[in-house]
C-alpha cells in the first residue's frame, strides 16, 4: 500500500469511529462496483461505512423489452446487429443475443458506435442496427455514430435506442423514498461528460452529500472520506475529488452532440420501471434511423422473473446474497438477472469477488457453484 | 423458477462462450464428450497424457487448435502459437518434445504470402523449441467468412526421469512463481481486435518453454507442479490447483510482474490481468527452501528474467485463492465462467 493510500485509509476509518453511526452510501456507477471488489477494499473500509451498488450498470437497466426487440431484430432477414460485448448474455423473454447468434443471427460484437457505421457500409445489402445502451458516456457517441451515417448517406444504419441518464434515476430513488441514504459516490466517467454540477439539484433539492470520485482505489476512499465527513457534519455538498478529469461543466462538445440528437424521454428501466425523462430518443430530424420505427417493432410487456430481486439490488434495497436465485441458478453461466450478466453487475461482482468479503471472511456468501 | 424460465436461457446449440476455457467449457467437455470417451490417460484432464510404453517408460501425447483472429499480431502470429501452445503443453508436464504434427486447415482465398509468412514462422518456431515437425495434413475448405486458417498441433515428448509433478505433491509452505510479465498475449489480441491502438510495446509474449523448463529442472530445485497460464490466465492455473490440492493460495498483486502498459489496457478494457492468456509464461510451485535456487534458474534464463515469487501455498480452510491488492485489501480469485467479454464504458 502506498503511504498516501495509507494515510487516506487510515483517516477514513479515524473518522469513521468518530462518527459513531452506520451510514449508507451508493455508487451509482459499475467501474466503481468493480474496483471496489476487485482492489479489496472492503477490507479498508469500516464496518460503520456501507457501501450500496446503484442503477450503475447500463446493461443491467436495459428494460427486457429492448432486449426483446434487438432478438426480433436479429432474427429478421437481411439485419444485423452490432452491440457492445456485455449485452450478449442478458436473457431476454425467449434466449439471449448470444443465443440468436448460435442460431445464425448476425450479430457483431462493436466496441464503439462508430464501427457500426462502418460495418454499415461494408454491407450495404443490410439493415446495421447499433444497440445504443449505456449512460451519457456512451450516448454522445451514438450521436457521432448517427451524424456520421447520415452525413455518408448510410440509410441502411438504424439505432435502437436504449440510452439512460444518470441524474433521473438518482432523483427516482430518492423519490421513491425506500433506499435509505446518506449520500452518493458520484460516476467518474460520466461525470466527464455531464459535470459535477449536475449533481447539484441532489444536493440543493434532496440534502444528499455528492462527491465525484475517479476509480484508482485512493480517489474511492478519498470520496468515502468527504462523505463520511460531511455525515458528521450533517451537511449536504457537492465535491469533486477527481477534478482532474471532470469539471464543473463537463464536456461542452459532447452535450451538444446530444442535444443534436437526442431528446430527453420518458424509460424504461429494467425492474424499475418508467422514469420520466431518464432516457434518450432520436430528435425529429433523426428520427428515420430509430431501429423500432424503421422496423415497426412493437415493444412487448417485460416479463422478469418474479423471483428474481435484481430490481431491488439496484436500488440498494438488498444485497446479492439475499436474492434466492443468487448463486442458486442465477450464476455467470446462466443469468436470471441482469446484474449477473454485465462484469459490472452488482451480482456478477459479488459472485466473482465473493460478495462484500474482506478476503475469506465472508466467502461463503457467493459459494461458487 | 418456472419452466419457461429456464428454458427461454437453454440454447440446444453451441455458443462461442463454450470455447472460452472457464466453466461453461468444462461442462461441454464434461457433459458431451467424457461420457463416451473416457479412459485413464484422458481422465485427468491434464494438459497432455501420459502414456506409458513400458516398464520404465512414458511419453506425453497432447494436441491443441488454433483459431485466432487477427492470424498476425504484435509479437507473433497463428504460426507461432501453434509451435508454442503444444511444445508447452508438453513441457509442463515433464516431457521433453520429440516431434509435432501440423494439421492446416485453409479456407480457399487466403492469401499465399500470408500462408508463407505463417509457415516461415513455424518453422522458426520449430527451430527456438529445437523441435521438428514430423509430418503434417493439409486441407482446403469454401470460403466461410473467417480469417481462413486453422491450424492444429499434436506433440509427442519423453517424460523426463527425475521430475514428479503433480497437484497431489503440493503443500503448505511451496513457494508460487511466476516466470515473467503476465497477460501481454491476451490483451495483445484484445487491443487488436477492438481495433484499440495502444501507443505501446504491448506485445504477445508466445514463447516455447521446453528450455526454460529444462534449466529449472537442471537447478536442482524440488519443482511440484508446473503450468502455462494460457486460456482462463493465472487465475485458471491458481483456481485449479487449489481446487485439487484442497490446499490455499495466497497471492501478492505487488509481486506479480506486469508491464504498466498492459496494466492500463486491462483497466481499459474492463479485464481483470489475472484472467488473462498468456502464451510464454510458467506459473510453478516450488518447496520453499528450494525458490532462491529456482528463482536464480529462471532468472539467468532469456525467458524467465523478470520472474518472481508471487505467492504461497497455506492450510488455511476453505482452500481458496486469494488476493493482497496492491491497495492492501484483500480478495479471492476465481476460475474465469467463460470468455471474458469487454465491457461497456
Amino acid at each position: 500500500m502506498t503511504p498516501r493510500l495509507q494515510d487516506i485509509a487510515e483517516g477514513l476509518g479515524d473518522s469513521a469511529v468518530r462518527l459513531g453511526r452506520t451510514v449508507r452510501f451508493m455508487e451509482v456507477c459499475g467501474t466503481h462496483t468493480v474496483s471496489f471488489y476487485r482492489n479489496g477494499l472492503r477490507a479498508l473500509v469500516p464496518d460503520n461505512i456501507r457501501l450500496i451498488s446503484g442503477p450503475g450498470c447500463p446493461v443491467c437497466v436495459t428494460a427486457q423489452r429492448h432486449i426483446d426487440a434487438a432478438i426480433e431484430l436479429a432474427r429478421g432477414p437481411r439485419v444485423l446487429i452490432a452491440t457492445y460485448g456485455d449485452m450478449l448474455r442478458v436473457p431476454g423473454r425467449s434466449g439471449s443475443l448470444e443465443s440468436s447468434r448460435a442460431d445464425g443471427a448476425d450479430i457483431r460484437v462493436v466496441t464503439s458506435a462508430l464501427t457500426a457505421v462502418d460495418i454499415a457500409a461494408e454491407c450495404p445489402e443490410r439493415t446495421v442496427v447499433f444497440l445504443a445502451v449505456g449512460f451519457e458516456t456512451t450516448a454522445p457517441a451514438t450521436a457521432a455514430a448517427v451524424i456520421t451515417a447520415e452525413r455518408r448517406g448510410l440509410e441502411n444504419f438504424a439505432v435502437l435506442m436504449c440510452h439512460k441518464r444518470v441524474v433521473p434515476a438518482m432523483r427516482a430513488l430518492l423519490d421513491a423514498g425506500e433506499t435509505r441514504l446518506d449520500g452518493f459516490l458520484c460516476p467518474g466517467h460520466v461525470s466527464t461528460i455531464i459535470g459535477a454540477e449536475a449533481y447539484r439539484p441532489i444536493v440543493e433539492v434532496y440534502c444528499k452529500p455528492c462527491v465525484v470520485a475517479g476509480f484508482e482505489p485512493a480517489q474511492m476512499l478519498e470520496g468515502l472520506a468527504r462523505l463520511v465527513r460531511q455525515a458528521s457534519r450533517e451537511e449536504a455538498r457537492l465535491e469533486n475529488v477527481y477534478q482532474a478529469v471532470v469539471s464543473d461543466a463537463g464536456n461542452a462538445v459532447a452535450q451538444r452532440l446530444m442535444c443534436q440528437v437526442f431528446v430527453k424521454a420518458d424509460a424504461p428501466w429494467r425492474a424499475l420501471g418508467e422514469i420520466s425523462a431518464s432516457g434518450l430518443e432520436l430528435a425529429p430530424a433523426y428520427r428515420r434511423f430509430d431501429a423500432i420505427e424503421r422496423f415497426g417493432i412493437a415493444l412487448g410487456e417485460d416479463d422478469d422473473n418474479p423471483a428474481c430481486r435484481c430490481g431491488e439490488v439496484i436500488q440498494g434495497l438488498v444485497e446479492p446474497g439475499e436474492c434466492p436465485l443468487f448463486a442458486n441458478g442465477c450464476t455467470p453461466l446462466s443469468p436470471v438477472g441482469p446484474c449477473m450478466v454485465s462484469s459490472e453487475g452488482t451480482c456478477a461482482a459479488w459472485y466473482k469477488y465473493n460478495g462484500q468479503s474482506a478476503g475469506r471472511a465472508a466467502v461463503r456468501i457467493g459459494g461458487g457453484s | 423458477m418456472t419452466a419457461t424460465h429456464i428454458s427461454s436461457r437453454v440454447s440446444d446449440r453451441v455458443m462461442l462462450a463454450h470455447g472460452g476455457g472457464g466453466e461453461l467449457t468444462s461442462e461441454l467437455i464434461e457433459a458431451h464428450f467424457l461420457p463416451r470417451i473416457n479412459n485413464p490417460a484422458l481422465a485427468p484432464l491434464a494438459d497432455g497424457a501420459i502414456v506409458p510404453i513400458g516398464s520404465d517408460q512414458s511419453v506425453v501425447f497432447t494436441t491443441d487448435s488454433y483459431v485466432v483472429t487477427p492470424l498476425e499480431f504484435p509479437g507473433g502470429d497463428i504460426g507461432r502459437l501453434a509451435v508454442c501452445g503444444t511444445v508447452n503443453d508438453l513441457a509442463v508436464m515433464g516431457a521433453e518434445p520429440l516431434g509435432l504434427s501440423l494439421g492446416v486447415i485453409m479456407e480457399e482465398g487466403l492469401s499465399l504470402d500470408v500462408l508463407d509468412r505463417v509457415v516461415a514462422s513455424i518453422a522458426r518456431a520449430a527451430r527456438e523449441a529445437r523441435v521438428p515437425i514430423v509430418t503434417g495434413d493439409t486441407k482446403v475448405i469454401e470460403r466461410r467468412g473467417n480469417e481462413g486458417l486453422f491450424l492444429n498441433t499434436a506433440g509427442i515428448g519423453r517424460l523426463r526421469p527425475g521430475l514428479r509433478l503433480g497437484t497431489e505433491r503440493v503443500e503448505s509452505g511451496d513457494v508460487i512463481l511466476f516466470s515473467g510479465r503476465i497477460a501481454d498475449h491476451g490483451l495483445t489480441i484484445m487491443s487488436v481486435r477492438a481495433g484499440i491502438a495502444f501507443d505501446s510495446d504491448l506485445r504477445s509474449d508466445a514463447a516455447p518453454l521446453a528450455d526454460l523448463i529444462s534449466a529449472l529442472s537442471a537447478s536442482g530445485a524440488d519443482v511440484k507442479f508446473m503450468r502455462d497460464p494460457t486460456r482462463g490466465g493465472v487465475a485458471g492455473v491458481l483456481a485449479d490447483m487449489c481446487l485439487r490440492s484442497g490446499y490455499s493460495i495466497e497471492i501478492n498483486e505487488a509481486a506479480i510482474p506486469i508491464s504498466p502498459t498492459a496494466r492500463h489496457a486491462a483497466e481499459m478494457l474492463g479485464l481483470d490481468p489475472l484472467t488473462v492468456a498468456n502464451e510464454g509464461k510458467l506459473v510453478c510451485v516450488v518447496r520453499r527452501e528450494d525458490a532462491a535456487k529456482a528463482i536464480k534458474a529462471m532468472q539467468d534464463h532469456p525467458l524467465g528474467r523478470e520472474a518472481a515469487i508471487v505467492g504461497r501455498v497455506t492450510d488455511a480452510e476453505p482452500p481458496l485463492v486469494e488476493l493482497r491488492t496492491r491497495a492492501g485489501g484483500r480478495r479471492i480469485v476465481q476460475r474465469p465462467y467463460g470468455e471474458e467479454l469487454p465491457r461497456i464504458c
